[in-house]
């Protein structure tokens, strides 16, 4: 059988606005997949080292700061260091068009802003996990 | 005719008509946001045992359901206060003119993350947000400037700081006494409301103990220095914002006012020293009718307990006064033009409840900070309000209906439900320790969420009336990296210009004092004064009290 997707969702820098997330975290969870939530004010650092130690598909961050072209980057840098670029990282927030476009070229996946509905999370990491683990030969 | 037996003539009456009314649409649920059952018609039934002396009375009189002052808006219109801070505090000034220029009645400091969270603009922590979502404050430096050419006696000024608002006081303080205002004179208001925070809003430092103890320390300073400032704003917004029902936000909200409340007593404070200087935020949400009765009842509720439970005596200790802001959480990214109505009956439904100062969002909320046109136009809603609408010329004008009537006192009902089971579960603290609070609201937000996707509830522009691929065509408001940069700068030119030995001296005093049980308040203040920064002044803070931490759950 298929391994479930599996996601670490977290909050990065300093920002406490949960509501989103927390959401988020109980539709993926009613979708049948694995949730870890890591919790508030987490640094890239403990993020990506979270994902690799829960060995997860994906982690979905929460910005609505506007800090989002600090914190998407140094995530992805780490995976990359870190050998662990086959983790998705996709997120959620007020995140302006044009920025979106550039962390998208840097590599980052899907970005949902203000008004995405849940199951437009859900479709796209039910399509994408199962092309990256075939891409990357795992499970 | 007796009222009995008119009463029962409507009650038959009703049955007689019902049978017309045709159920169209037997589905649909019809009931408040916060699950209150709606019924079609409500007649002087719903209200049999109404008591216009007990349940209402008149305004400016126990139990101030009708509103707290006794001519209401035609002594004082409520003040007109935009939440607002972006960048450096230049640029915060700027706007603060552009606002007061405008019209504007009170200011409103929105401050960066940064600062709220007791990190100054250098620190590793802060990369990428400083300046974000708020203004930067790093040192009395920084507050100068952003109250650049604004008379401190002639302004009251609301500051949105909770775990560090010692410093952020203290800071406003020694921008008066270099105004030559005294500390007397020094009129607004801060949030200071740190239950709220571990319930809701998350923008915590110290855990529980150590935050009552800063706050009874600004109870007491200013009931002795600062005795017309507003020494907390107890919110029910973030609550509200996070999710929450309008019951919940009541109920959690006047429980962690209560929790003050003995929190001061205990304390060893006489609850009339500090109780009049209490005050309320609450959000003003999407449906009209029962935002007005959450307000009402809030009114009524807090009066009872104040008067009964704690036993205060003064009147000033009875009143609710509250500041309101409408529903950011409301406001879509689509057609963002649509929030300017919305807003609009937002902040209505606030004056309808006799609001003491309101917030109106700007269109462009969901998107960014405010830019000029957006918030001009926020501020003009209210205006219009003020001005154009007359419904502030006549007290509580909605008294008296049997449908406002009958949710008023189901809010309060609900309510009061609400304080006996947070009672039994061992009062507000062992609530939020065990997640509580947070678990009801997280659970509220996800239905509201399941309700707009299952199409349960229209939001207009968003999952109705949509318009295909459509381009925002609003200014967006952009802070620039540069601001960063900036900020950081000048907090090393402060740090080189003040007289180091002295800070030094006055973070040593900090810390004995923070160890043992004096006031904290004169020595933050003398640690500002010589351009201390706020995060050297909370890193003593961390040091003794030491950090919370929240169980991370959904």
């Amino acid at each position: 059988m298929e391994r479930k997707i599996r996601v670490l969702l977290a909050k990065p820098g300093l920002d406490g606005h949960d509501r989103g997330i927390k959401v988020i975290a109980s539709a993926f969870r009613d979708a049948g997949f694995e949730v870890i939530y890591t919790g508030l004010r987490q640094t890239p650092e403990m993020i990506a080292e979270a994902a690799i130690q829960e060995d997860v598909d994906a982690i979905g961050m929460s910005v609505l700061s506007g800090a989002h072209m600090t914190l998407f980057p140094v995530v992805l840098n780490l995976l990359r260091e870190k050998k662990a670029e086959h983790i998705l990282l996709f997120g959620g927030g007020i995140i302006p068009e044009e920025d979106i476009e550039k962390l998208e070229k840097m590599g980052v996946g899907k970005l949902f802003t203000p008004g995405a509905i849940t199951s437009e999370a859900i479709e796209y990491l039910k399509e994408e996990i199962p092309k990256r683990r075939k891409e990357e030969k795992l499970f | 005719m007796s009222e009995r037996e008119s009463l029962k003539k409507i009650r038959e009456e009703k049955k007689r008509w019902e049978e017309k009314v045709q159920n169209k649409n037997p589905e649909k649920k019809y009931q408040t946001h916060s699950k209150i059952p709606v019924e079609i018609l409500y007649t002087p039934d719903d209200l049999d045992d109404f008591d216009y002396f007990k349940d209402l009375s008149f305004p400016g009189e126990y139990p101030y359901t009708r509103g707290i002052r006794h001519n209401m808006y035609r002594g004082k219109l409520w003040t007109m206060r935009q939440f607002s801070g972006m960048g450096t505090p230049k640029q915060t000034n700027a706007r603060y003119h552009f606002l007061l220029e405008r019209g504007q009645t009170g200011l409103s400091v929105a401050f960066d993350l940064p600062t709220l969270m007791g990190y100054d603009s250098d620190h590793l922590r802060s990369k990428g947000e400083v300046g974000k979502c708020g203004v930067a404050v790093d040192s009395l430096d920084d507050m100068e400037t952003m109250f650049s050419k604004i008379s401190l006696d002639r302004i009251s000024t609301s500051m949105t700081i909770n775990a560090p608002a010692s410093i952020l006081l203290a800071m406003y303080v020694a921008v008066g006494e270099k105004q030559g205002v005294l500390s007397e004179k020094l009129t607004g208001t801060l949030q200071n409301d740190i239950l709220k925070e571990y319930i809701a809003q998350k923008e915590w430092i110290f855990p529980p103990e150590p935050s009552i103890r800063l706050i009874t320390d600004i109870m007491e300073f200013c009931s002795q220095h600062v005795p017309k400032w507003n020494t907390i704003s107890i919110s029910g917004y973030h609550i509200r914002e996070a999710g929450s029902t309008a019951v919940q936000e009541l109920a959690f909200t006047l429980a962690d006012g209560f929790a003050y409340v003995e929190a001061g007593i205990k304390a060893g404070l006489d609850v009339d020293s500090f109780a009049p200087r209490l005050s309320f935020f609450f959000n003003s949400h999407l449906d009209f009718f029962e935002e007005i009765a959450k307000y009402r009842a809030a009114r009524r509720i807090w009066a009872r307990h104040m008067k009964e439970k704690y036993k205060a005596k003064k009147k000033e200790s009875w009143l609710l006064r509250f500041h309101t802001q409408t529903a950011g959480c409301t406001l879509t990214a689509q057609q963002p033009e649509n929030n300017i109505v919305r807003t609009a009956f937002e902040a209505l439904a606030a004056v309808l409840g006799g609001t003491q100062s309101l917030h109106t969002n700007s269109m462009d909320e969901t998107l960014a900070l405010p830019s000029e046109q957006a918030v001009q136009i926020a501020l003009r809603t209210q205006q219009l309000i003020a001005y154009e609408s007359a419904v502030a010329d006549t007290i509580d004008p909605l008294a008296g209906s049997y449908y406002l009537e009958t949710l008023t006192n189901k809010m309060e009902n609900e309510a009061e439900r609400y304080f006996e089971e947070i009672e039994k579960r061992g009062g507000v603290l062992k609530c939020i320790e065990e997640g509580y609070f947070q678990k009801e609201i997280a659970n509220a937000a996800y239905r509201y969420q399941r309700e707009i996707e299952k199409k349960e509830r229209i939001i207009v522009g968003l999952n109705d009336f949509i318009i295909p691929g459509e381009k925002i065509e609003i200014p967006i408001v952009k802070i620039d990296e540069k601001v960063e940069r900036e900020q950081v700068e000048n907090l090393k030119k402060v740090k080189q210009t003040r007289d180091n030995d002295k800070v030094k001296r006055g973070l040593q005093e900090l810390k004995k004092t923070a160890s043992g049980t004096e006031n904290t308040m004169p020595v933050i203040l003398d640690c500002v004064r010589c351009y201390a920064t706020e995060g050297e002044i909370v890193d003593v803070l961390r040091e003794v009290f030491g950090e919370y931490q929240e169980a991370p759950m959904f």
